[in-house]
């Protein structure tokens, strides 16, 4: 885990969406911690970019029907 | 998934569409049109049903059993029987819960929200040829020189390298109030530039920023759940499924499909989800706004409980610089007095010289008198003629050693002024003691009030710590109305103190100005800094207030108890409405459609009950 990227998405309102897009960016190869912030409506992981890219993880929550709307990548 | 944003953008077209279908249907059921009431209703059900069918899926393929799958189920079931104007009515009484709880819910997340719309987003960085290039926040360079014009929004933290003007802090301090910047001064990112022009070095940029750790602070915080609602969470978790097993065993049981799936949506645990958090994001929100941030909900309920408060005396109920508290004189003016003993205070450096020197600079007092055979005595004080006149200023040894003596009358207010653990200069005017002036750390004026309010708000017991001598100690004790004072201690005998009364089975709340009672901080049960958003202060405590402001300690007090108490009133609220739908289904007088109304009711209730919240205390002063 060398990196850490914070997405901010859409306005968030039912708690189980939380769940959802927690585990799902979890489950994704390369990622350690994931943080959804319910109320910032943000979503905050670290992860490894030999193994995984930003764009994919950005990717995963748009796969889940959020759009994001920014993305910021650091470093750890 | 393009189906599942078009649906999310659409959902409120599709909770409108639904109600004009169900206003149809009944028009087709009260014009005995039979055909129009059955068809047009399992059209309505059959719409709303799938953006929540949708979400109900994409839960369960993480393993989640969500309300939306209750509902799902729910409507199908009624779908099967022909129940068509229940199905519909329960999937457009949940689309428009869901609408509504969007708009309330965005309005106890608004205090964030008008942070984070602070924040600029690009600056203007001055190059090298003198123009200025349009940068964004996050690519500006520490020591870049960016330009700030009047009205913009300063976007990072630096230092004034050229111009002047007035900033409104608001966004760091919560006090909105214009403070004058000029050269060398430092100003903070987020705070606007109400008046004149600065050209500002970078120090800090992007998330560095004080400002931008302020908003980090905030958005975790209204996400750092209380104990009680991790347990909420928890048995959310298994409370879910536990619905759909028991209405399946229900129906199995009683052999009766109907009350299966009214099971189903009355098992929706709805308000008792939301309650708690939803106060808890109101109540953090209504102290952001003030500068005052609460580190989440459990910092929340420890602070309501906090019966005892104690107290850093040096910055926090005192002013933490000296300053002139008192003057006396025997001959002459004060004016006179002050500007004399400046003029001859103005040669040396000691502290209380410094003291009466600025005292008389803010008087406005002309200190360029003539100096001549000026002498500085190490221990004692400083003589010199001022202007022809023999002056000496110093301890009862200087007098001693010009032989100038004291009257009893003047012995008197030596001792007086001593008592009130000032120290003093004595100044002699031409062999005749003039006048004394007395230099202290002055008590915050506003500290005894604050205090007293304190108590009123449910505190029992009032300590003061101090590295300071005991005399002053009990003095600004007196003062203030503190219950208990310890004075000269190291900073690691105050935590001791704080680990007593934590044995003693008092809840203990620390406040210090942060920069050097960090080990008491930490060992409290709140750690509150007062008045400095430095890292280290962030970080060691679980309230920080922005301001050094005693109205901000009672307002954050009175928050957090008024916090509790509505997440209590909340959860209250949700369990009764669990009791009362029970009853209504055993009883007979709830089914599906009028369950689902409850069950929404009882969501906005609570949410409207948080959102009191964000008002509490009178609205905050707010940015023009």
């Amino acid at each position: 885990m060398n990196k850490k990227i914070i997405m901010q998405l859409d306005e968030l309102t039912c708690p189980s969406c939380l769940t959802k897009i927690e585990g799902a960016v979890k489950n994704t190869k390369g990622v350690g911690a994931v943080k959804v912030l319910f109320n910032a409506g943000k979503v905050k992981a670290e992860f490894d970019d030999s193994q995984v890219s930003a764009d994919d993880l950005s990717q995963v929550v748009t796969k889940l029907g959020y759009e994001v709307q920014g993305v910021k990548v650091k470093d750890l | 998934m393009k189906f599942q944003k078009w649906l999310q953008d659409h959902s409120q077209h599709i909770t409108w569409l639904s109600a004009a279908l169900i206003v149809l249907g009944y028009a087709g059921k009260f014009t005995h049109v039979g055909w129009l009431y059955a068809w047009v209703l399992a059209i309505a059900s059959l719409i709303a049903v799938v953006p929540i069918a949708v979400h109900a899926f994409q839960a369960l393929k993480v393993k989640v059993v969500s309300i939306e799958l209750l509902v799902t189920i729910a409507v199908i079931g009624a779908f099967v029987i022909g129940e068509y104007n229940e199905s519909a009515i329960v999937t457009f009484l949940f689309l428009f819960g869901n609408f509504l709880e969007q708009k309330t819910l965005s309005k106890t997340r608004e205090s964030i929200r008008s942070l984070t719309d602070m924040a600029p987003t690009t600056a203007q960085v001055l190059q090298a040829d003198g123009t200025t290039e349009d940068t964004d926040v996050d690519d500006v360079e520490v020591g870049d020189v960016v330009v700030v014009k009047t009205g913009a929004a300063i976007p990072v933290d630096g230092v004034v390298v050229a111009g002047s003007g007035y900033a409104d802090e608001a966004a760091v301090t919560g006090e909105s109030r214009a403070v004058r910047k000029t050269d060398g001064e430092q100003v903070f990112s987020g705070t606007i530039l109400s008046d004149g022009a600065l050209n500002v070095r970078a120090t800090k940029v992007g998330d560095d920023t004080t400002f931008a750790k302020i908003v980090e602070l905030v958005e975790d915080a209204q996400d750092t759940k209380s104990h009680a609602e991790k347990f909420i969470d928890r048995f959310a978790q298994y409370y879910t499924p536990a619905v759909l097993l028991i209405a399946l065993l229900v129906g199995l049981i009683s052999q009766d499909f109907k009350l299966a799936i009214t099971v189903l949506v009355l098992g929706c645990p709805g308000a008792l989800v939301i309650g708690a958090p939803v106060s808890n994001v109101a109540g953090i929100g209504n102290g952001a706004k003030r500068g005052i941030l609460v580190k989440g909900g459990e910092a929340m309920d420890q602070f309501a409980k906090i019966d005892t408060f104690v107290f850093d005396k040096t910055g926090t109920l005192t002013k933490g610089e000296t300053a002139v508290s008192d003057v006396v004189v025997f001959t002459g003016s004060k004016d006179d007095l002050l500007a004399q003993t400046a003029a001859l205070e103005s040669l040396s450096d000691h502290p209380l010289g410094r003291a009466v020197i600025e005292a008389a600079t803010r008087r406005k007092l002309n200190l360029n008198l003539e100096l001549t055979d000026h002498q500085t005595i190490r221990g004692q004080g400083v003589t010199a003629k001022v202007a022809g006149v023999d002056v000496c200023a110093g301890n009862e040894k200087l007098l001693a050693a010009h032989h100038v003596a004291l009257t009893p009358e003047q012995q008197a207010a030596v001792s007086k002024l001593q008592q009130t653990g000032s120290s003093l200069i004595i100044v002699a005017v031409a062999g005749q003691v003039a006048g004394l002036i007395g230099v202290s750390d002055i008590v915050r004026p506003e500290a005894k009030a604050a205090l007293a309010a304190l108590k009123k708000a449910g505190a029992k017991h009032l300590v003061m710590l101090t590295g300071d001598n005991q005399t002053t100690a009990d003095y600004v004790a007196r003062t203030l109305g503190v219950d208990e004072v310890h004075a000269e201690l190291m900073p690691d005998q105050k935590v001791e103190f704080v680990k007593q009364f934590q044995a003693a089975g008092q809840r203990v709340a620390f406040v210090g100005d942060g920069i050097n009672d960090s080990p008491s901080l930490a060992t409290a049960d709140i750690g509150i800094a007062m008045g400095s958003g430095t890292d280290v202060a962030i970080e060691t405590s679980d309230v920080v207030l922005m301001q050094s402001s005693f109205k901000a300690l009672v307002h954050a007090y009175r928050l957090a108890k008024k916090t509790v108490l509505n997440t209590r009133e909340n959860v209250t609220i949700a369990i009764l409405v669990v009791a009362f739908l029970l009853l209504g289904l055993v009883a007979g007088f709830i089914y599906m459609a009028s369950g689902m109304f409850v069950h929404e009711a009882s969501i906005l209730v609570v949410i409207f009950n948080a959102m009191r919240l964000i008002n509490f205390g009178g609205r905050a002063e707010k940015l023009d």
